[in-house]
């Protein structure tokens, strides 16, 4: 092994990535505006259809109550919602979302509320639907209303004070600080952005100095070189490794932009959708996706590697990212814990241990195991690509 | 000096079984003389000179290259070769310069005399309009001379050219034909693959006639013409490679 050479294969490689359009963007464009347009977009996006869901009237469709003119007549005053009266096929209506919701007054109401015996009011929705579930919410608390008043009633015709029934109330307080509420909140989500972002960094580039070289021919003018193919491929691991984490980098500097900024006041509605999040967590999470970043620039480099053509490689490695997205997706679930046997399994064992740092759980005999066995994970894959690079059947695959 | 010596290599297919590219090849080139490598396509040609500049490794057999064996010492091997062929292409995102100039770090060169090979590369190749120009944007005899130029930077004993013309244009392909006989006259051992029968007539000092991955016939143009009783190089190489060769 020869670090002069290592050197100077880094450095062309990393020029000749420099100039390419495809390199860049999956190195610095994407990681530098995923965050912010993501969480803008989700935070705009998401306020705009909340506050118009929040602005409609619902229109619910009353079911029943013709012996109950005092309720239906509060429930048509009421501006809560706008009442329509029965008409057939209501459920497909509510499906159809043509109303919102019905509601059923029971037989027998008016009077039974009086006596303390009416039969439960049934309200119809479309589970899920934001307008829907709106819609429940203001029917539920116009009954609410009705059912504190005539139980005021009865105490106030019985002499007893209406506080009787609400003896003592119940407040809430948070004393978690505001960075470990956020990591609390997302941060399950920050690891699967660093992630991915990990691995599409080292993607394109891993294709275009293997099989792309390949196919472009330049390949057999190196090997032609008299430096030895395991600096060649240092060389080229060295390269993918820089985009990976210029990638991890720069998501990270926009993410604290972006928190910054928010902070600031710029982008209020920003802020709900990107709490501040434990710097000291965030440097966690750096640290422990480094290995994570040197297993996926070996591995990519040694399955693209593989191929003979820039093509048949994306074909390779698409399937891949599947396969990382997977243990992600599942760190992001709740109720998965991180114990020692998962935190042996690569990158589920990243995407929990991260999510702890964030919310400020810093257990370290994990933290040692996950970053012990994925330095070794990493090692086994550095050692297959350049065994891959010694092999001819590889490098002059036709 | 270039000596092969019975060199064998043997790949294996999964629908072919074992394949023998190149089969017991034996022959010695002189510095100052150009040894010509002649086949059809898939004779073996590309695999025996990627022997000899140890991109293979051969199966069994060895080879000395300037004094050095292909498979002991395979790093001074291509220390000592300059290695140009149709499948060894130029960086499109790198100038001719930087493209030279890697190379040349590769070899073991200090950058100043890099610098200074470059300089007078470009003046004997005439380089100079092109010489900070990308190389995706080149024509294909610029391509060609910034080879040549790469191959050269390390000023390498022995010269290996796979079929260098193919593709390319008349004028292009006379000036890598001027350039074969500059490596000659400049004291260089050369050897030259082609399936173009002409170049051989006109290049070669020596010829070896390679079917199948054997050498079936080695000698100067005089004597082949002389062990066939043919003039044209092509009926010359009809007779000892049989029909099936060119068919």
């Amino acid at each position: 092994m020869n670090g002069k050479n290592i050197a100077t294969v880094y450095g062309k490689e990393l020029r000749d990535s420099l100039r390419d359009r495809r390199t860049l963007l999956s190195m610095i464009i994407i990681p530098l505006l995923v965050v912010p347009v993501l969480v803008y977009a989700v935070s705009r996006i998401g306020s705009r259809a909340y506050a118009s869901a929040r602005e409609e009237i619902p229109v619910v469709m009353l079911l029943g109550g013709a012996d109950s003119p005092r309720t239906v007549a509060a429930l048509r005053q009421s501006p809560r919602f706008r009442i329509v009266s029965e008409a057939a096929g209501y459920r497909q209506l509510i499906s159809d979302k043509k109303i919102r919701a019905a509601v059923q007054i029971p037989p027998g109401f008016d009077a039974g509320l009086g006596a303390g015996a009416a039969r439960p009011v049934v309200i119809l929705h479309y589970q899920g639907e934001l307008k829907s579930g709106f819609a429940v919410g203001e029917i539920e608390a116009f009954f609410r209303d009705v059912r504190e008043k005539a139980v005021t009633a009865s105490l106030a015709a019985h002499g007893l004070p209406a506080s009787l029934v609400t003896p003592f109330a119940v407040q809430r307080e948070n004393v978690a600080p505001p960075e470990k509420v956020g990591g609390n909140a997302i941060g399950g989500l920050v690891p699967y952005l660093i992630i991915m972002l990990c691995f599409t960094g080292a993607v394109y580039p891993a294709i275009d100095l293997t099989a792309g070289e390949k196919e472009r021919g330049t390949m057999e003018t190196l090997l032609c070189s008299p430096v030895a193919r395991v600096d060649i491929v240092l060389g080229k691991f060295f390269t993918v490794l820089t985009s990976s984490l210029c990638a991890i980098g720069l998501s990270l500097l926009s993410m604290a932009l972006t928190m910054a900024l928010a902070g600031a006041g710029i982008g209020a509605t920003v802020r709900g959708a990107l709490p501040p999040l434990d710097p000291l967590g965030l440097a966690g999470v750096l640290a422990m996706v480094l290995p994570v970043a040197v297993l996926f620039s070996a591995l990519l480099l040694t399955i693209a590697l593989c191929a003979k053509s820039s093509k048949e490689a994306q074909t390779y490695l698409t399937p891949l990212a599947f396969v990382v997205l997977l243990p992600v997706a599942v760190g992001l679930l709740p109720g998965i814990e991180l114990n020692s046997r998962l935190a042996l399994v690569p990158i589920l064992n990243l995407s929990l241990v991260c999510k702890e740092m964030l919310s400020g759980v810093w257990h370290w005999n994990y933290i040692a195991l996950i970053f012990g066995s994925t330095c070794a994970y990493a090692g086994v894959a550095l050692a297959l690509a350049v065994r891959m690079f010694n092999r001819e059947d590889v490098l002059f695959r036709s | 000096m270039i000596e092969a010596r019975s060199l064998t290599k043997t790949f294996r297919d999964k629908k072919r079984g074992e394949i023998r590219a190149v089969e017991d090849l034996s022959f010695r080139v002189e510095p100052g003389r150009i040894y010509g490598l002649l086949g059809a396509n898939g004779a073996g040609k590309t695999t025996a000179l990627r022997l000899l500049a140890t991109l293979l490794q051969p199966t069994s057999g060895t080879a000395t290259v300037a004094g050095f064996d292909v498979v002991a010492e395979p790093a001074r091997v291509r220390a000592n070769v300059g290695f140009l062929a149709t499948s060894t292409a130029l960086y499109g995102r790198l100038t001719a310069r930087e493209t030279i100039a890697y190379f040349g770090r590769l070899n073991g060169l200090p950058d100043a005399e890099i610098a200074a090979r470059i300089q007078r590369l470009a003046d004997e190749l005439d380089l100079h309009e092109f010489l900070d120009r990308r190389c995706e944007k080149f024509s294909t005899g610029m391509k060609q001379k910034t080879s040549i130029a790469r191959t050269l930077i390390h000023d390498p004993a022995v010269m290996i050219f796979d079929e260098p013309t193919l593709g390319l244009d008349v004028m292009a392909a006379r000036s890598v034909v001027r350039f074969v006989r500059e490596c000659r006259a400049r004291g260089k051992t050369v050897i030259y693959s082609t399936h173009v029968m002409s170049e051989v007539e006109k290049l070669c000092d020596t010829i070896g006639i390679i079917h199948g991955g054997r050498l079936l016939a080695e000698d100067t143009l005089a004597g082949l013409r002389a062990r066939t009783g043919e003039q044209d190089m092509e009926e010359i190489f009809v007779r000892i490679a049989g029909t099936e060769a060119v068919a």
